[in-house]
């Protein structure tokens, strides 16, 4: 059997970024596909946000699958029956940073065929299960009976990431780290989509729900436009679903039924039911990243920030990709691929300021757990809301004294206080 | 509009293979259960006392591996090519 270069776990795009980017460079890549084709087993919510697609493949708007383009961002506070949005909407030429709405079976599957152009072996139905080792050495991967080795391994495996724990590079997985996300895709006439959500030729909107859509628990809900379907779904702290006895498939359901979502999913036939795990705690949970003969990237590397208001991924899955890339590049002109070699990927991913990103963060994951965010705050605010635009007929008052009337029994001010303070530092 | 329904509208490359198998033994002693609200796909039933997991409609997500501190569940992708094919995603 021939020896690789790199072979590469997964073809998603922190993997088909890295055998991209080393292909081009005339290294002899392999990538391990365990789906029928590249995507057939990824989902997510739907918006790739963030620069990094641009420089790996700078015409990428033009080629690529994509849905649509965001141009219209709305957060939306969710109380049982009210909503409370903030709608943010500006003109988005293709090509500018607002993000684009895609669908991962088909976009995962476009990046693997260019991945496959620029010279790399994309082997889908492999299935790596398990590494090559010379004592601490990782130098390649088994798929089955197969051996296929390599001077390095780079682990772009996903959430699931089995065999970055068998490489002894990160303790077992914890349900307090991951989110469990689930999805509808709903099919609706182009028409009808544009009308309802006000979207011209290629503009898309990116709908995020904080509130009892949920349940209450840590996590959110989400809406994007697709081309002519909507993604439409809830994330949730896994944990917290063990520990209420809660089904997301329940809550899902019922977002469904939320006076706010129904008329936006009216007359759509669903066409798809997706889950996954993310990961969400950040540094906590980052896996050693390199050694000898191996890198992580991607999700496996945990390499996803939750702001709050936004869980990113695919943006440092692409930019980690590129960067192990670069570093296998340098290793092999060296013939050195030690973690000590490797070791440099870290510093390519600080000067890229992807780490530092999780070090401005570090603090949202806990911050991020505080009930109150999901619960009290979105009732209060659609309460308070209900309450200025109410005319009952009575007497009016005082916008301040229906403010603190508002809080009664909900929030004390010392609450308010703690997490405002702790806001601050988090997020 | 129930998870089966649901899962019916999905692709699945269905293998002759179990990937995921529950250990009776340790399963039994298990008052709580998580496996069952914790999987998206409510793939795992109890019948008659006993815990089964119907492979076919597994989404692969991983969420059983993480909710059992028992570890009676043997948490294996399919093998390469099979399982969920996502047309969508």
């Amino acid at each position: 059997m021939d020896k690789f270069d790199a072979v590469v776990v997964g073809a998603g795009p922190a993997g088909c970024s890295a055998a991209y980017s080393l292909a081009k460079a005339g290294l002899q890549v392999l990538v391990c596909e365990r789906g029928k084709y590249p995507g057939s087993k990824n989902m997510w919510g739907g918006a790739f946000f963030g620069p990094r697609m641009f420089e790996i493949f700078p015409d990428f708007t033009k080629e690529a699958p994509i849905e649509r383009f965001v141009n219209r961002h709305t957060i939306t506070l969710l109380d049982q029956e009210d909503a409370l949005t903030f709608d943010f909407r500006t003109p988005n030429a293709p090509g500018s940073h607002l993000g684009f709405i895609t669908l991962r079976a088909k976009f995962d599957r476009w990046m693997a065929e260019k991945t496959e152009q620029s010279g790399a072996i994309i082997a889908a139905s492999l299935q790596a299960d398990d590494l090559i080792r010379e004592g601490n050495f990782i130098k390649g991967v088994k798929a089955g009976k197969e051996d296929f080795p390599a001077d390095v391994v780079i682990l772009a495996e996903g959430v699931n990431s089995l065999l970055t724990e068998k490489a002894g590079l990160r303790k077992p997985d914890s349900a307090h780290d991951m989110k469990q996300g689930v999805k509808e895709v709903i099919r609706l006439p182009r028409e009808i989509l544009e009308e309802r959500f006000q979207l011209q030729d290629e503009e898309g909107v990116a709908m995020e729900f904080l509130g009892s859509c949920t349940g209450g628990l840590p996590g959110g809900g989400f809406l994007y436009t697709n081309r002519d379907s909507l993604s439409l779904g809830i994330v949730v702290q896994l944990s917290a679903l063990l520990a209420k006895q809660v089904k997301i498939s329940d809550l899902l359901e019922d977002f469904k039924k939320h006076p706010m979502i129904q008329p936006l999913i009216r007359k759509g036939e669903l066409v798809e039911y997706s889950a996954h795990l993310i990961p969400v705690s950040g540094l906590k949970m980052m896996p050693r990243l390199f050694s000898d003969g191996v890198l992580v990237v991607g999700d496996a590397a945990a390499l996803v920030l939750g702001t709050g208001l936004i869980l990113e991924g695919a943006n440092f899955s692409v930019a980690s990709g590129v960067a192990a890339a670069k570093t296998v590049i340098q290793a092999k002109e060296r013939g050195d691929f030690s973690g000590a070699a490797l070791q440099q990927y870290e510093r390519f991913l600080q000067e890229g300021g992807i780490l530092k990103d999780f070090q401005t963060f570090r603090r949202a994951p806990d911050f991020l757990e505080n009930e109150r965010i999901y619960s009290v705050y979105p009732q209060w605010a659609c309460g308070l809301a209900r309450k200025i635009f109410t005319n009952d007929g009575k007497p009016r008052r005082n916008t301040f004294q229906v403010l603190r009337e508002s809080m009664k029994g909900r929030v004390t001010l010392g609450n308010l206080v703690s997490d405002a303070l702790k806001a601050r530092k988090a997020i | 509009m129930k998870v089966e329904d649901k899962l019916a509208l999905n692709k699945f490359e269905i293998d002759k293979e179990v990937h995921i198998q529950v250990e009776e033994k340790l399963c039994q002693g298990c008052d709580l259960k998580p496996c069952l609200y914790v999987c998206p796909a409510e793939c795992y039933q109890l019948r008659e006392n006993h815990m089964t997991f119907s492979y076919e409609g597994c989404l692969e997500c991983g969420s059983c591996r993480l909710a059992c501190d028992r570890q009676a569940i043997r948490w294996v992708y399919p093998r390469g090519g099979f399982g969920i094919c996502y047309q969508y995603g």
